[in-house]
């Protein structure tokens, strides 16, 4: 009863708070859907000049993927390059393809070098291969191969900020040490916050996913139960976390300094970036961030559609990081009462 | 059987002493005061007696079990020195959740919260947010809270402090009838003529209790006339 009392406390309190409301439900969409949009759009078509070639071969190339001009002279070409014109010119000397690049951006370089190869293969009267996909397919665009990772992230990133503030604020107030005056369990103060902030989290959780797949369109092959599942489990994950290392802040502000400690370093090891050029030893330090475990089965089960048996080891293990945090949790709630 | 017993307590926070071998004992019905300056270790005697806080030494008993015990938390009310309130919540809100925390429910629990809040008169503020409250209206809300479970003995750490006169003599009216009704009140306080109300006053000092006596008694102990007089006296003089 006295769990239920927090959890309908804390419930009361976050209605009360309409910002905070609008943080935990309106910025994750609002980030994914810039996110969308940066991510999502048309493809970025190179400018490529063409120098000193000869005007059948400059037909016979056909690009379409890029946009082509055409300069009489090479110096003529190197000098809109400079000037920022151009992404890269193309040249035949000696008989020999040339490419000089601009260079500063890798992304616009390595398009440049597809859009000329694709070109001068179809001159070589190479046969084009058939390409075929085991799981998404020509259209999935970046937005769609990171966005599982993205809503799982926000999601842990949101409820880990909140449950951390809430809980210090509950100590700086001297409201936790008024709530240790009375009979409360330690465990049904853990119990409560878990109650009160799991009902936001999965209305949350629910609301993230439901955006991304019907609204935003994010490519999604697996159950959305599985899902939400996977979701809540990570923003219970950050709860427990947000609240044990509350208990270690004192001020709003320590709260943030978590940040670059505890969340920045998650991103990276959560599979947004490719970490197989990583030293092996390093990879491994992703075992022990809970986002690694949510992003891979959130990326599981919406490009690749895997049911549950084959996430299984993620779910658990995320339901072993929040048991582990919320015990520590009690533990830690010795510090505001000797029993 | 005394309320609570302290038998020479020490506490320690790191290297610093806060409290050296305080021994102490309140009776059932009175009005005990703790009366000492800021930092001198009142409200830490407070919590080794509430069981928030445990001793290094010596042993603390309340209504005769050994502290700290979870189950004796629900045998006193406490009051805590700032205003532990949600203020985005409104008072009735606020006591329902304490009242819940306390095992009481449904008509029981409205029934207590009209009683409690008609000693602090603040009935006809029960749906105002905190956040509204003056400060005089939290400190009440705060001893409308303690009340709620009915306990026979009540800590009140600095119950006026930041009241002005007008207030504070209302609140004493509150505590002076709830003692007529059996309830035993364990207050702490650094002002002086508050200090005369008590039946019992715990000089404290730099975590040392210098005396324990009645208001008249403190005073004919040191042969002074006023209870800042003797405070100076059983303290060991002033210090330079």
């Amino acid at each position: 009863m006295r769990t239920r009392a927090l959890a309908i406390r804390i419930i009361r309190q976050f209605l009360r708070d309409k910002r905070t409301l609008a943080l935990l439900f309106l910025a994750p969409l609002l980030v994914l859907t810039l996110m969308h949009f940066v991510f999502n759009g048309q493809q970025v078509k190179p400018h490529i000049g063409v120098a000193g070639i000869a005007p059948q071969m400059y037909e016979s190339l056909n690009i379409k993927d890029a946009n082509l001009t055409s300069y009489d002279n090479q110096k003529d070409a190197e000098k809109a390059l400079k000037n920022g014109d151009l992404d890269a010119v193309f040249s035949i000397v000696n008989g020999q393809p040339a490419i000089l690049m601009e260079g500063s951006d890798p992304a616009v370089s390595r398009s440049v070098i597809l859009v000329l190869q694709k070109a001068l293969q179809v001159n070589l009267n190479v046969p084009k291969p058939n390409v075929s996909y085991l799981h998404g397919g020509e259209d999935l665009s970046s937005f769609d191969s990171f966005g599982p990772v993205l809503i799982g992230f926000f999601s842990f990133f949101f409820v880990f900020l909140l449950a951390g503030v809430a809980f210090l604020r509950e100590r700086t107030t001297g409201t936790l040490e008024r709530l240790m005056a009375t009979p409360i369990r330690r465990s049904e103060v853990v119990g409560g916050y878990l109650l009160g902030f799991g009902v936001f989290t999965l209305l949350q959780a629910s609301l993230i996913a439901w955006y991304s797949i019907s609204v935003l369109g994010m490519y999604m092959v697996g159950a959305v139960g599985l899902v939400l599942l996977v979701n809540l489990l990570l923003t219970l994950t950050a709860l427990t976390l947000g609240t044990l290392l509350s208990s270690y802040a004192r001020s709003e502000f320590q709260i943030i300094q978590f940040i670059p400690i505890v969340i920045v370093p998650q991103v990276f090891f959560s599979g947004l970036f490719n970490l197989d050029a990583m030293e092996p030893w390093l990879q491994k330090i992703s075992y022990a961030m809970p986002l690694y475990y949510g992003a891979d089965a959130m990326r599981s089960i919406m490009i690749r559609g895997e049911a549950f048996s084959d996430i299984q080891l993620d779910i658990f293990v995320l339901l072993g990081f929040s048991i582990l945090f919320a015990l520590l949790n009690i533990l830690a709630l010795k510090k505001q009462r000797a029993i | 059987m005394h309320v609570v017993d302290v038998l020479s307590v020490t506490r320690r926070f790191g290297a610093k002493t806060v409290l050296k071998d305080v021994t102490l004992s309140v009776e059932r019905g009175e009005i005990f005061g703790l009366l000492g300056p800021s930092g001198s270790g009142k409200t830490t005697l407070i919590k080794l007696m509430t069981g928030i806080d445990k001793s290094d030494e010596g042993t603390v008993r309340m209504l005769g079990e050994q502290m700290p015990k979870l189950a004796m938390l629900q045998r006193f009310g406490y009051m805590a020195q700032s205003d532990a309130l949600y203020q985005e919540l409104t008072a009735l809100e606020n006591l329902q959740f304490f009242a819940s925390l306390y095992g009481l429910s449904g008509s029981r629990r409205k029934e207590r919260i009209q009683a409690a809040m008609k000693v602090v008169d603040l009935l006809d503020h029960l749906n105002k947010p905190v956040a509204a409250y003056s400060g005089g209206m939290k400190r009440r809300l705060s001893l409308a809270i303690s009340l709620l479970h009915e306990p026979e003995l009540l800590i009140l750490d600095e119950p006026t402090v930041g009241i002005d006169p007008v207030l504070r003599q209302s609140i004493w009216n509150e505590l002076t009838a709830l003692k007529e009704r059996g309830t035993t009140i364990i207050l702490t306080t650094h002002v002086m003529d508050e200090a005369e109300k008590c039946d019992r006053i715990g000089l404290i000092r730099n975590g040392e209790l210098t005396a324990v006596d009645s208001p008249e008694g403190l005073k004919s102990a040191s042969g002074t006339d006023s209870l800042e007089q003797a405070f100076i006296v059983l303290g060991g003089g002033v210090r330079a």
